[in-house]
This record gives C-alpha cells, sequence and structure tokens, in this order.
C-alpha cells in the first residue's frame, strides 16, 4: 500500500486531484497543466505575493487568494477562471500600465516582456484610466547595465534574488504608495553603489525592460530566470541542473 | 563605498551624538531587529536622519544600506531633512479640511516656495500638513511653533507666520492662541 501520509486530495476548476502538503496552489496548478498568470513569482526566490495577479477563487465562498502564497489544504476548491477573475487581472494589469511609462513599441523588452504578455493573455487591449505619466529619469551609471524605472512595476524580484541568491543586497524599496520607488544603496546611482558586484542576477530575473544590459536595442533583450533555480538547486542539493531547465 | 565608510568613521569619533547612537545599539546588542527603535533614537539625538547617519546605523547593525534607507522612508515619522527653524503645520484632517485648509496651504506653497513636508532654502520655516490634531471645533487649526491657533483664514495665517518668521515681531495676540485642552470644549 502506497504511503498516503503528506499527501492531500483536492479540486481545480472542478478536477478532483491529489497534491502534497507544502505545496502552494500555484505549484499546484503548473504540476498539473493549469495556467495562472504571476509577476512577481519567480522560482527559487522567496514568496512575496505584491502584484496579485495570480489571483484565485478558494472554496464555496469564491474567497480570493494569491495562487503563489496560498498553501494547499485538504479538500480545497480552487477555481483559477471565472469573469470576476478575468476582471480583476484585468484591473492590475491596466493600473500597472497606467502607473509608468510603459511604451512597448519602444523598449528592449518588446516582445520578451512579462507584462506585455500577461497583457496581451489577458486580453487587455486598451487602459481606461488615465495614465500617471510620472517624469522617473534613466539611471545609465552603471558601467554593465541601465536602470528604467519607467518600466519598473516594483515586483521585487531584484531585490530579492541580490539579497537571496547573490548575498549582496544592493537593491530596495524606498518610500510608499505611489512614491515607492526602486534604490541602489542610500538611495545613490546604480554606478555608485559600492555593495554592487556587477553579477547582473537582477538583470535577468527583470520581467520588463526596467534593467537591462547597456547597448541593448529596441525587442533585443533575452532573460533567463531559471538560472535561480539552477543556483538554489546547486547550492541545497548539490545537484547541477543544465541551463534552460528547471523554470 | 569605502570611502563614505571612512568618512563616517571619522564621524563616529568627532561627534558626541554618534556615541549616544552607538550606546543604544550597545544595549540592544546589535540586534537588526532593533532597526526602528535605533533609528527614533538617532533622529531624536540629531533631528532628523541624515546619510551619514543612517550610513552609520547600517555598519554598525551589519544591514545592507538600502534596507535603512528603505525603512526610514517608508514611515512618515522619520525625517530625512533637517527641519527649519520655524515649524508651521496646516491641519488637513476632515474639519479643517471642509472649513478650507488646503487654501491655508495653498496660500502658505506659493507664498514661500514650498510644498508640504519641505522647509525654505534659507532653513527657516518648515511647513507641514498633519491630520488631524483633534482640535476640530477649532476648524480650521495651524500649529505655529508649537501653538496652537484656531479659526484661520489663508490670509491670517500667512500674517503670522510673517510675524513668526520675523524675529522683532510680536507674538500672536494671546486670544488667538487656544490650549489643545480648551478646545475639545470651545465649538
Ligand atoms: S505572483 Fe502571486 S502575488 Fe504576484
Amino acid at each position: 500500500m502506497p504511503d498516503r501520509r503528506g499527501v492531500l486530495e483536492l479540486s481545480l476548476d472542478g478536477r478532483r486531484l491529489n497534491a502534497r502538503e507544502g505545496q502552494t496552489v500555484l505549484q499546484v496548478a503548473r504540476e498539473h497543466g493549469v495556467p495562472i498568470p504571476t509577476l512577481c513569482f519567480l522560482e527559487g526566490l522567496s514568496t512575496w505575493g505584491s502584484c496579485r495577479i495570480c489571483m484565485v477563487e478558494v472554496g464555496p465562498q469564491r474567497v480570493l487568494r494569491p495562487a503563489c502564497a496560498t498553501p494547499v489544504v485538504e479538500d480545497m476548491e480552487i477555481r483559477t477562471e471565472s469573469p470576476r477573475l478575468r476582471a480583476h487581472r484585468r484591473m492590475i494589469l491596466e493600473m500597472l500600465f497606467a502607473e509608468g511609462n510603459h511604451v512597448c513599441a519602444v523598449c528592449v523588452a518588446n516582445e520578451h516582456c512579462e507584462l506585455q504578455s500577461a497583457a496581451a493573455q489577458a486580453g487587455m487591449d486598451h487602459v481606461r484610466l488615465e495614465y500617471a505619466a510620472p517624469q522617473r529619469t534613466v539611471d545609465a551609471t552603471h558601467d554593465r547595465y541601465v536602470f528604467d524605472p519607467n518600466r519598473c512595476i516594483l515586483c521585487t524580484r531584484c531585490v530579492r534574488v541580490c539579497d537571496e541568491v547573490e548575498g549582496a543586497h544592493v537593491w530596495d524599496i524606498a518610500g510608499r504608495g505611489e512614491s515607492a520607488h526602486l534604490i541602489a544603496d542610500m538611495n545613490v546611482s546604480w554606478g555608485q553603489a559600492g555593495s554592487c558586484t556587477d553579477c547582473g542576477k537582477c538583470v535577468t530575473v527583470c520581467p520588463t525592460g526596467a534593467l537591462f544590459v547597456r547597448g541593448t536595442s529596441t525587442g533585443e533583450v533575452r532573460r533567463a530566470p531559471d538560472v535561480v533555480v539552477r543556483l538554489t538547486t546547486a547550492r541545497r542539493e548539490h545537484q547541477w541542473l543544465p541551463a534552460g531547465e528547471g523554470q | 563605498m569605502n570611502n563614505r565608510r571612512a568618512d563616517v568613521r571619522g564621524h563616529a569619533e568627532g561627534d558626541e551624538r554618534f556615541a549616544a547612537v552607538d550606546t543604544h545599539i550597545r544595549k540592544t546588542r546589535h540586534s537588526q531587529d532593533q532597526l526602528i527603535q535605533t533609528l527614533h533614537v538617532a533622529q531624536d539625538i540629531f533631528g532628523h536622519l541624515s546619510h551619514d547617519l543612517m550610513a552609520h546605523v547600517a555598519t554598525e547593525l551589519r544591514l545592507p544600506p538600502s534596507t535603512v534607507y528603505s525603512v526610514a522612508t517608508f514611515y512618515h515619522l522619520f525625517r530625512l531633512d533637517p527641519p527649519g527653524e520655524h515649524q508651521c503645520t496646516v491641519c488637513t484632517g476632515t474639519a479643517c479640511f471642509v472649513k478650507g485648509s488646503e487654501s491655508i496651504v495653498g496660500k502658505l506653497s506659493a507664498e514661500y516656495g514650498l510644498a508640504p513636508g519641505q522647509t525654505t532654502d534659507d532653513g527657516r520655516l518648515t511647513l507641514r500638513t498633519a491630520r488631524c490634531l483633534g482640535s476640530c471645533g477649532l476648524a480650521p487649526v495651524t500649529v505655529l511653533d508649537g501653538r496652537i491657533q484656531a479659526h484661520q483664514t489663508p490670509e491670517g495665517t500667512l500674517e503670522q507666520v510673517g510675524r513668526m518668521l520675523d524675529p522683532h515681531a510680536l507674538l500672536p495676540e494671546p486670544a488667538d492662541e487656544i490650549a489643545p485642552d480648551d478646545g475639545r470644549r470651545a465649538v
């Protein structure tokens, strides 16, 4: 008889299936090929749960929960699709677009941008909100990389990868609410940030075109966020996954 | 960065106030969990949190500078700029707002070229907004250098701020001054 400890049963979009204790809703959904959009989540990093694009409905009351940060429990009833969820995701995307200056046609990450593809998948063809059109200066002081805050969605992937994987903790978020922004060290320009090791991990995990290699032209960005899974797996388990696997 | 660290050490030796911050840090055993409390102590001692001061706290607590800056800018009670010699706070709470405190803020902003939270270039005046001061019966309320002023008008406040800044000016008439406690009885 197989060991049933730690295994639980739940329903995902009406399908009964098994999951392991300690898994999140997002992990279970991905294991079973059910797509849930994510932005701040990145496999291998700690969970942040700030973008709220991954919301699902849980239980008969259809309570909204972030899939990336919600552990599964026995008999859980999860819905990943509904008119309400679609409207919710679309509103989040519209707010993200309205809040910064996202001009895909001239962006280094055009066609390789997670924000852009999330918008395309959600069928977001226009923004119903007024654009905030903030004035933000591009930081091109680093020898190798550029930070364009106009395209930053404050997902904090760069903050986390720098802290948790590289161990440098160059980045953090200063301010709050609409004045929240990414900073290096004590709010100095990137080139002046003495703690930066120039490793480029932040650049490779950025979901948009906010961080990129100097000299990249429109649409040329290529990301390799699976590097996080490779590094953390190697460190934890001494298993070196080939590049291109993981994520 | 290394240069900046060296600078900070220089301050720490020369300025007794850094020693007072260090005493607190030692008492709390360099605990990183004490960051917020340490920043409060540092601000009490220095009046505001300068970059040097935050860098010093970061070094002593072995925290990344960006984390210290992040925490200091997240909470409204921390100030990164030195406060001006004189303070004018306009209440923008509900009652004062309804009674037109926005136009008081507007008048002062225009006159002194300040947004709320800013200090004039000569360091003489800091303009702030607060909500709420708990003296709604006196709306709209301002606080000039710690003194509550009731039933303000844009012109009246402007004149009072002018007198506060002029060293030879007389203090506002005592009748205009009402302690916060009295405020609850006055309607
Ligand atoms: S991916 Fe779950 S909150 Fe951002």
